[in-house]
């Protein structure tokens, strides 16, 4: 749809400059096409000859995505070939840098637009904000009126000349070849006249002035010092700057769990062996015998079978990995290093969990040294060092939740060691001590530690044969690679022994919960994603208070679609929800909201893609998407765990198709995070420790996760603001600017003739009328930051694209049409047939339109003075600087004959205008009345402006000053709709937790507002607008006062 | 070390523009400034409005229509295109004195002098003395001044006396001495040669003024007056001034004959003509609107704060209790 529009915008700009006979193109819509020569499928294979080594590399047509490469290497022996698979890890992508060689031999197989960040550059899909669409709606309506303008114009301009006198006056006949035209070319070319005269309607510039608001409006993310992170000496980074007004649009927030809500730096706790439990001491001292403290569950007497075990468990764990050692000379990484004599070294790897692992390993004696010449050496108990040969390593993949080593042990036996999340490896395990093991997992899965299991299988030489063929057919494969290695993998990893399982800690990040908090404020509902178990994630979300202790919890899981049909479940939790909900409403009329419940809903992944199937044959599947989107509008908060990457994907994109069309926002930090960051509107990347995918695919990345609340509350707040009042502003400005010259036609015989000189119709939106709206646009603020941050419910002001409403728009271009006819009438009774100077002389059609323009100028720049909300010494400079630039271009424009022209009709038009009196008192009175409609309604909006010095009292001492820059457009909307909002949901929310005190004081102010309804009679439209705000969220929050049923 | 530095590399400026936390002035509109707002510009305006409209009261303006509609008017024989140099008298009364300096003007109605097609028609290189657009000046001009001429009796004791009228400073000073220039050739006839005489036009450019040599061609001031377009299709253009001799203080009453070459038809696009006598104030003619308009929006501005007064009062006070 947007694409159309923006389209029409292209051809509709086209079409005036060709009409103009300008030549000029505006810039083209190619850009949207370009993505499709991308989208012709991977088949051609080509041929790459590598010299120094001989041998041919086939590899697959360039594709955008880093992290997937697949070729195959045919390596020439004796001109024997010999073939070898070539995948992502093969590839050295822009930036690698050589480590722990001398040199490597390397082909560039993509060069130029083929590389992948060129592929990656052109194909990162367009997001567009709301605030574009309604501007584009905009757009089409004025398109209309225009055309309709031309059109009534024509139709006049022929109607009127019927009588043949009017149609060709001797003083003005038509040239002989203009009579024999037919009429209805003659009609035409009058269209085309009128469409040119008034293409000023359609504000061009405005394109111009959205994308540079945009594009500098950003950097103020990027300089907030606040979202500056001083120990990762990150700060916020703007990929795109579309979306700035999105940030202030934000319905539903999807966050990942791990290292979004969490630090994602582990720790290991615990783990469990057969049922022992073993803690390291936290006090490491080289070795620390499990038993110190152990725990109550530890045989006593293990057998000698669970002594294998558990050293088979410690090995398992310190090989099945893909951590790397990194030594350093320098004595630096204490916290991290083992002591190996002189040189210190430390693990890295993409996943923080197996660094915990492998340094709870250590504690626990067991150290793994280094891969060396592919034997891997571990340091253990008895400080001997063993040997294992690493002969495969199955890598992790989300999908598969699980990744595998086969080793070769010093005495040659042969062992795959397996490791991974618990739904994952016990279906798949066929002895060990299941049971206990499972209890151990859930119970540390309740306290919020992340398990993961482990086990192994010993394999025969002959086993080993086999899964090394099927390996390595799959990884030669050139088509459909990943997807026969996973069926080798399905088939390799099964028939395990399960071993034991760990559980590491992820500390919740700083302030997430207070976010988490804000953003319900603000009106948000907050969706947590996860990979991880239900219990662990759950423990988490009570941790950062996404459920709170009187929180309802809904479950959609696979445990309880095991006990009943999924059908029953849906209907039973949608009834749940429902009758809850209708309760409430009559509760809250009686003016008792107390006990209201607010719901929050867990769901797995299996479930999930059981709500999603595409209907079936059978009775009403089809419905559950609707159902399921039901109950979850309800939910304040909803955590779906067990979840793939595409799942994520997924969930984002059912809530962005339902009915109300919710803006979404998704936060993360890894790369299972990308699709839903492209997927929904805002995509927010972590910078956290799982490389820099997110961020990279990100519109936005922030540090932590507590900045989003700045980002969001703050910044989106502000921008939307700001670009709305930007996009109705220039509409306003251009019917204000192009109504009279419509309603001039009317009194030259429809004739075209501009109202304006040439030069006003040229620099009146570039240069008299531009920069004071692109200033406010960029450091307007109309309520004090730390009150943004300190009420989020403010946020809810703005939701639902509020400022950007049909009834507000109309409101705008009915004022812009008012002062348009007030103008151009104005100047017309005082032009009636009388002099207006005092040595009686005339003054012509040019200082009709100049004083027009004049008043024009000062009254649309003025109502942006009103609008101004926060005058600094810019906002001073700009607006009256403007307005004297407008004053020297005049005099200079009219004051000189400018030899270029071919036309001296503005000479000394302006200066023998401002030589007269009434000239003076007419553009005063004009400019006043033209105001006068704003100013009223502002005066009303404050709605009672009695009470805003009543508000300031309290409000100083409430927030102890700070509530001192408190602007009169917070205290409008404070008490009008979220004074209410509060008063209902802070009795929810807020009174079973009387650790909050400070809505309370704020409650108790607003009810003193409660009775400003009576005033809004007076201010029909801007009732009218929040009417049907009211009415939208009426059912959630109810009708609390009278005032609601405007 | 090293990572400290490149932590305060990264980090963002901190001053006051950056971080969005400029010193602002945050104006309030409260009702202890709205209400004295409102009635200080509502009594100002009162103030000017009447001023206005007491001036504009005082100004005399006297408008006779001549267009010759009626068949029982002088001039109703002139109305056939077919006579040329038609003179017809037009007899009136001013019942009062009009007060000095009088401003006689010509009036049309119906008239669109801002028809685009009309307003290109005319060549400023030409009119500021470039001879070479001459002969060959832009393709469209053409334009057609109004060429009556009056003279004004007033009948004194059966005799007529004609009423001096000056016809100096009726154009903008700019464009008698500045924008339009005759062609730098004397005598001015020369410059002409081989152009037409525009149609209804009795003399030629040239010959417009033979009194004043100043006063020909293209700087006539007639002509500049004319040139000046209307901004409305009917409007009046100032003709003469009224200031010597015994009139420097006004027209007296009496009867007065108005003697007018009628050269410029105007029957068939269904104009009007008419001469005006008017005098002028400090702000110019006699126009009511402006006056009016002050009173009107100035009491709008009393009735708004009053009423704000009202709805300050009932909704402020009971809330103390």
């Amino acid at each position: 749809m947007f694409e159309q529009f923006r389209r029409v915008a292209n051809f509709y700009f086209l079409i005036i400059f060709l009409v103009q006979l300008i030549i000029d193109t505006p810039t083209s819509p190619i850009t949207s096409g370009m993505p499709l020569c991308f989208v012709i499928t991977v088949t051609a294979i080509k041929q790459v000859e590598v010299d120094s080594i001989h041998a041919t590399i086939e590899c697959e047509q360039p594709q955008p995505d880093l992290y997937k490469f697949v070729g195959r290497i045919n390596v020439y022996m004796d001109n024997e070939p010999v073939a070898r698979p070539l995948g992502s890890e093969n590839l050295l992508l822009r930036g690698a840098t050589l480590k722990n060689t001398e040199y490597i031999y390397a082909v560039a197989i993509y060069t130029g637009m083929e590389t992948k960040m060129a592929l990656n550059y052109q194909t990162k899909t367009q997001k567009r904000s709301a605030v574009e669409k309604s501007m584009n709606a905009y757009l089409v309506v004025y398109l209309c009126i225009l055309i309709s303008k031309a059109l009534i114009n024509t139709v006049l301009k022929y109607a009127w000349q019927a009588d043949p006198n009017r149609d060709e006056p001797w003083y003005n006949d038509r040239t002989e070849p203009e009579r024999q035209r037919h009429i209805v070319i003659r009609a035409f070319t009058d269209f085309l006249a009128f469409m040119v005269l008034f293409n000023y309607i359609i504000p061009v510039s405005m394109y111009v002035t959205v994308e540079m608001q945009k594009f500098l409006g950003s950097y103020f993310i990027m300089w907030d010092d606040e979202m500056f992170d001083e120990e990762m000496g990150e700060r916020a980074v703007v990929n795109t700057s579309d979306l700035n007004e999105e940030l202030g649009q934000v319905e539903y927030v999807f966050t990942d769990k791990t290292g979004t809500l969490t630090e994602n730096n582990m720790e290991f706790i615990e783990c469990c062996v057969d049922g022992h439990v073993y803690v390291p001491d936290i006090i490491c001292n080289g070795q620390v015998m499990p038993g110190a403290t152990s725990m109550d569950m530890i045989d006593t007497s293990p057998g000698p079978g669970a002594r294998e075990h558990e050293e088979l468990f410690f090995r398992a764990l310190c090989l099945c990995h893909t951590v790397q050692v990194k030594e350093e000379e320098t004595v630096d990484g204490i916290k991290h290093g083992i002591h190996q004599g002189k040189s210190t070294s430390f693990y890295i790897s993409s996943s923080p969990d197996e660094v915990a692992l492998v340094e709870g390993m250590k504690r626990l004696g067991f150290t793994y040294l280094r891969l060396k010449d592919s034997h891997m050496e571990i340091l253990n108990r008895e400080d001997e060092i063993e040997r294992f040969q690493l002969l495969e390593v199955l890598t992790f993949d989300s999908v598969r939740r699980r990744m595998s080593v086969i080793v070769r042990s010093s005495t040659g036996e042969l062992y795959l060691f397996c490791k991974g999340a618990d739904s994952a490896i016990f279906p798949r395990v066929v002895s060990g001590k299941v049971e206990q093991i499972k209890a151990r997992v859930e119970h540390n899965a309740v306290e919020g530690l992340r398990t993961l299991c482990v086990a192994y299988r010993p394999l025969s030489p002959a086993q080993y044969q086999e899964v090394c063929h099927l390996l390595n057919g799959a990884k030669l494969a050139l088509q459909d690679r990943d997807k026969r290695l996973a069926e080798a993998y399905d088939v390799i990893e099964k028939d395990l022994i399960l071993l034991g399982a760990t559980a590491v800690e992820d500390r919740l990040q700083e302030k997430a919960a207070d976010t988490i908090e804000s953003l319900h404020k603000a009106g948000m509902k907050v969706w947590v994603l996860t990979g991880d178990k239900m219990e662990t994630a759950a423990a988490t979300c009570y941790a950062s208070k996404l459920f709170r202790r009187n929180t309802q919890i809904l479950e959609l899981t696979t445990k309880r679609t095991e006990e009943q049909s999924l059908h029953d479940v849906l209907f039973d939790l949608s009834r749940t929800v429902l009758r809850q909900i209708g309760g409430m409403t009559r509760d809250s009329f009686s003016g008792l909201s107390g006990d209201c419940t607010d719901y929050g809903l867990i769901i797995d992944g299996a479930t999930l893609s059981a709500v999603m199937r595409p209907a079936q044959e059978d009775s009403n599947s089809g419905n559950y998407k609707e159902i399921f989107l039901e109950i979850c509008r309800n939910c304040s908060a909803v955590l779906c765990c067990r979840m793939a990457p595409l799942q994520k994907a997924q969930i984002v994109k059912l809530i962005k198709a339902s009915k109300e069309h919710p803006i979404t926002l998704a936060i993360g930090d890894g790369a299972n995070d990308v699709s839903m960051i492209l997927e929904a509107h805002v995509g927010i990347g972590i910078m956290g420790k799982e490389g820099r995918q997110a961020v990279r695919n990100s519109d936005y990345a922030i540090p932590k996760f507590k900045h989003l609340k700045k980002m969001l509350l703050v910044h989106g707040h502000y921008y939307y603001i700001r670009i709305s009042e930007l996009v109705q502003y220039f509409f306003y400005k251009n019917v204000c600017f192009i109504f009279p010259q419509f309603l001039y036609q009317f009194f030259c015989g429809f004739s075209q003739q501009p109202l304006y000189d040439t030069a006003y119709l040229t620099l009146y939106n570039i240069s008299f009328t531009s920069l004071p709206i692109l200033l406010y646009s960029l450091i307007e603020q109309h309520i004090h930051m730390d009150i943004l941050r300190k009420d989020p419910s403010l946020y809810r002001d703005i939701a639902k694209n509020s400022l950007l409403r049909w009834p507000i728009f109309i409101y705008w271009t009915v004022l812009g049409v008012y002062d348009a006819v007030v103008m151009f009438f104005g100047v017309y009774f005082l032009f009636d047939n009388t002099t207006f100077t005092s040595n009686g002389q005339m003054f012509g059609n040019w200082t009709f339109g100049t004083l027009v323009f004049t008043v024009l100028v000062f009254t649309v720049t003025f109502k942006l003075a009103l609008d101004t909300h926060y005058w600094t010494w810019i906002n001073h400079f700009v607006i009256w600087g403007s307005l004297v630039f407008f004053l020297v271009f005049s005099l200079l424009w009219g004051g000189i004959i400018w030899p270029f022209l071919n036309y001296q009709r503005m000479y000394y038009v302006f200066m023998q205008m401002l030589s007269s009196g009434p000239a003076w008192l007419s553009i005063i009175l004009l400019i006043a009345a033209s105001l006068l409609p704003d100013v009223l309604k502002k005066v009303q909006m404050y709605a009672g402006f009695g009470y805003v010095p009543t508000l300031m009292d309290n409000a100083d001492k409430l927030y102890k000053g700070q509530l001192s820059e408190f602007t009169p457009m917070a205290s409008l909307h404070a008490p009008s709709k979220a004074g209410r909002h509060r008063r209902g949901s802070g009795n929810q929310r807020n009174a079973p937790n009387p650790r909050r005190s400070a809505p309370f004081h704020k409650k108790l102010m607003f009810t003193r507002w409660r009775r400003t309804p009576d005033y809004r009679t007076f201010a029909p439209l801007l009732a009218f607008a929040d009417g049907s705000r009211h009415s939208k969220q009426g059912r959630a929050y109810g009708g609390t006062g009278p005032g609601t049923s405007v | 070390m090293v990572k400290e530095e490149q932590e305060s590399a990264n980090r963002p400026d901190n001053t006051a523009f950056t971080q969005q936390r400029l010193p602002a002035w945050q104006p309030i509109l409260s009702a202890g400034i709205i209400i004295p707002g409102f009635v200080i510009i509502g009594l100002t305006f009162i103030g000017i409005g009447v001023a206005l409209f007491v001036t504009s009261k005082s100004i005399q303006d006297m408008e006779i229509d001549y267009t010759g509609v009626e068949t029982d008017s002088d001039c109703y024989k002139c109305t056939n295109t077919d006579e040329k140099n038609c003179v017809c008298r037009l007899d009136f009364n001013i019942p009062t004195l009009i007060e000095g300096p009088v401003f006689f003007y010509y009036g049309l109605s119906n008239y669109f002098q801002n028809y685009r097609r009309y307003g290109v028609s005319k060549d400023d290189t030409q009119l500021s003395g470039d001879l070479d657009n001459f002969k060959t000046p832009s393709d469209d001009c053409s334009p057609y001044e109004t060429d009556d001429t009056f003279v004004l009796y007033q009948n004194l004791n059966g005799s007529n006396q004609e009423v001096p009228f000056d016809g100096k400073g009726i154009a903008w000073w700019t464009d008698y001495n500045v924008k339009y220039r005759n062609p730098d050739v004397t005598p001015l006839k020369d410059a002409f040669e081989g152009t037409v005489k525009p149609p209804f036009w009795s003399k030629p450019a040239y010959e417009l003024d033979p009194t004043d040599p100043n006063n020909n061609g293209f700087i006539n001031q007639d002509f500049l007056v004319w040139m000046r377009r209307a901004a409305l299709p009917d409007f009046r253009k100032l003709y003469r001034r009224i200031s010597q001799d015994d009139y420097a203080r006004g027209l007296p009453a009496g009867n007065y004959t108005l003697q007018i070459g009628y050269n410029y038809p105007v029957m068939s696009f269904k104009g009007k003509k008419k001469v005006v006598f008017s005098n002028v104030s400090w702000m110019g003619g006699r126009n009511e609107f402006l006056g009016i308009a002050y009173l009107v929006i100035g009491s709008w501005c009393i009735v708004m704060s009053i009423v704000m007064l009202i709805v300050y009062a009932k909704f402020k006070f009971p809330e103390e209790d």
